[in-house]
């Protein structure tokens, strides 16, 4: 009986070990696990705060634009001329066929505590260079005041002042083809204010040399060309966000070229020239989340007032030049599920008066249009692929129905877009 | 004329001396903080809600308005905020809270950071060169950054030094003992394998020690693809997993759509202050994550 009591004992102080041992075993295992978690955590994160020490760690964020476009025109592109606008030399629908867009080239970085650099350079399918941007910004200014100097994009309009790869349509609408040459950069300096309000409001000011289309020629002392523009925006909900502007541009061309500029026999303009603008921008995502689904209605109306003289040897024209445009264009684009977008847009210019000593243009009153859609895939916010139909009918003569496909890549430090 | 000419001074010259300091928050979860810690002395406005992907964020003209008035910014750094934050500062004509000055105050840089890439390539997403930005996941880092907020007050305000010592001591309080209670009440997550939709719970992992074995999008920022679903489906056979945790920006339909094939609940965590009715401050953010991942547990 004892012994029979003292084998079961036994055995139960056993087996009780053995379980104590195994759920021992498997403390120790988990303990050894966490250690290990923690000490590849450390490893993994390397000490707070201590910046990589290279050669390279001030250099300029660079980023790059590489883009193609494959355009399919109905008409002959040569011959295109929008009637009764004297047109500069950017002012066309495209080449034919295969072929790459313009490469953009942006470095930029803080130059100090108080300023801001970059560039911008478009690298031209035909092997030429051109220096789009180059500016100084200033970021140590208070109350409000921001100045840029060099060579920028006027903060007229709303497409004016953003790069044409941020652009929703492949296109410039006709008003940027017939009043801006595409669109308006100039050297000089600009003065921004922002109101310390809650609503956004922005005034600003430009001194320009007048080198640009609108402007063109004017090569003199002094300031050959200057804008004045404001902007109000602000938010309506959650989901909704706006912003309203309007804009001077005045000009005095000295020698404005327009027309056979290629064949180096322009038609030239000199006198007054004052460009007014206003745009809207209305933004919609739900919940302000625009990555899911979101909405963009966007407008522009110009209005141009030109006084002076026209002269050239190819149309004729020679003496007093007088001439009140408008244009303008109205498109929506919308975001109807990732990635996938759809836009619709619609062009308008009209000639409300002009008139020449010669009597040139006095039968070229036309009134262009161009109605226009787009269909854009973004993989990624650094690749997008779209394709987009223009039924073009800013000639005079027949319409001409348009086809563009094009992809744009994005390499390197690229930031968010501006409103 | 004088009295516009005035007018107009005024207006340049913008605030009162004395007033409340004005705080923009780039998250919910800082404007939180900071009103935790600044009280009465502080306005915070918050630049971002709990349903929104702090990733994509429009630089709206209101935002602007609101960066040229702040005269701090708290914002969690870390590459989170690069699409739209730098284009805010640099038009805002305001040197108050230019990165590097006492105005500017990144979360991020205070607590360890994981998930630092060895690799930097496009090729793997969107990734962050500075680790993982979703760090107030785990409220221990709320702690961290909570410790270095009311220091960062303190220099800038010295005024008030006293007040925001004093609340920031009174905060931390509250928020060890609730760290502890969320603790106990989560014990049962320890090495609970999930899914994620992004890679914006790995604080919240680390934490609670779950683990993520798949993602539903393919690489960070890439939005999920059928093919990627469907191989995770095949992954959870062998690798059966809990649940599927989601932010309240991400869309619904991918976690949905696999918690059908593979029966196993899909749940979206507040993530952030505001991100769910119940987390409407910092406490009620953890409250209502713990009892949303028990619920799915059971």
């Amino acid at each position: 009986m004892f012994r029979y009591i003292l084998s079961t004992v036994t055995v139960a102080a056993f087996s009780a070990s053995v379980l104590a041992a195994e759920t021992d075993v498997s403390d120790t295992e988990q303990h050894l696990q966490t250690i290990e978690q923690r000490l590849q955590r450390l490893e993994n994160a390397p000490p707070v705060n201590t910046p990589v020490a290279s050669a390279n760690a001030f250099n300029p964020a660079i980023s790059l634009i590489l883009s193609g476009t494959y355009t399919d025109l109905s008409q002959d592109p040569a011959t295109y001329a929008l009637p009764g606008f004297a047109l500069g030399d950017a002012a066309s629908p495209g080449q034919r066929g295969l072929g790459i867009s313009p490469t953009e080239l942006h470095l930029g970085t803080n130059i100090d505590p108080d300023l801001y650099g970059a560039m911008a350079l478009i690298l031209n399918p035909d092997d030429t260079v051109a220096l789009e941007e180059v500016y100084f910004q200033t970021i140590g200014l208070d109350h409000g005041v921001t100045v840029k100097g060099g060579r920028f994009f006027s903060g007229i309009g709303a497409l004016n002042q953003k790069h044409p790869h941020a652009w929703d349509f492949i296109d410039e609408p006709l008003a940027y083809r017939a009043f801006l040459n595409y669109q308006y950069r100039d050297d000089g300096l600009q003065v921004r204010w922002i109101a310390p309000t809650e609503t956004f409001i922005e005034l600003g000011g430009e001194a320009l040399r007048g080198s640009g289309f609108v402007a063109g020629g004017n090569e003199k002392n002094g300031v050959g060309a200057y804008s004045l523009f404001a902007h109000i925006g602000g938010d309506a909900g959650v989901s909704q966000s706006w912003r309203i502007g309007g804009a001077l541009l005045n000009a005095a061309p000295r020698g404005r070229e327009s027309g056979d500029i290629a064949a180096e026999l322009p038609d030239t303009f000199s006198g007054d020239s004052r460009l007014w603008t206003t745009d809207f921008i209305w933004k919609w995502a739900p919940n302000g989340n625009p990555r899911i689904r979101n909405a963009v209605i966007q407008g522009e109306y110009f209005w141009r007032e030109d006084d002076g003289s026209m002269s050239g040897a190819v149309s004729g024209i020679s003496g007093d030049y007088r001439a009140r445009q408008s244009g303008g264009y109205l498109q929506g684009v919308y975001q109807f599920m990732p990635r996938w977008r759809a836009g619709l847009r619609h062009d308008v210019l009209a000639t409300h008066e002009l008139s020449d000593a010669s009597g040139t243009f006095a039968d070229l009153n036309g009134s262009p249009s161009r109605a226009s859609a787009i269909l854009e895939f973004t993989k990624n916010p650094f690749s997008r692929f779209r394709v987009q139909y223009n039924h073009d009918q800013s000639r005079d003569d027949s319409s001409d129905r348009q086809v563009f496909v094009q992809y744009q890549l994005s390499l390197g430090a690229h930031g968010g877009h501006q409103f | 004329m004088k009295k516009i000419i005035s007018l107009c001074v005024l207006l340049m010259l913008g605030q009162p001396v004395h007033a409340a300091l004005k705080v923009m928050a780039c998250e919910p979860e800082w404007g939180a903080l900071a009103r935790e810690i600044g009280g009465e002395n502080v306005v915070v406005y918050i630049a971002t809600t709990g349903l929104q992907d702090p990733h994509a964020i429009e630089a709206r003209p209101s935002l602007i308005a609101q960066v040229r008035r702040a005269e701090m910014l708290v914002c969690t750094g870390a590459d989170l905020e690069s699409g739209w934050l730098p284009l805010l500062l640099r038009q805002a004509g305001n040197p108050r809270v230019q990165p590097g000055t006492l105005g500017y105050f990144e979360a991020a840089s205070f607590v360890t950071r994981m998930e630092i890439p060895t690799r930097l390539d496009r090729s793997d997403g969107d990734i962050h060169a500075a680790g993982n930005p979703h760090i107030q996941t785990d409220p221990r880092n709320i702690a961290r950054v909570a410790t270095a907020l009311a220091q960062r007050l303190a220099e800038i305000d010295p005024v008030n030094a006293g007040f925001y010592q004093a609340r920031y001591r009174d905060f931390a309080a509250r928020w060890a003992a609730a760290i502890v209670r969320w603790e106990q009440q989560a014990a049962p997550l320890r090495g609970v394998v999930v899914v994620a939709h992004h890679s914006y719970f790995v604080y919240l992992d680390n934490w609670l020690g779950l683990k993520t074995v798949a993602y539903l999008e393919p690489k960070p920022g890439v939005q999920p693809t059928s093919n990627h679903l469907a191989e995770i489906v095949a992954q959870l056979q062998r690798q059966p997993a809990k649940m599927i945790l989601r932010a309240p920006y991400n869309g619904a339909r991918p976690s949905e759509w696999l918690s059908e094939r593979a029966k196993i609940p899909a749940v979206m965590l507040p993530g952030t202050v505001g991100g769910s009715n119940q987390a409407n401050d910092l406490f009620g953010l953890f409250d209502d994550t713990v009892q949303r991942l028990l619920a799915a547990l059971k």
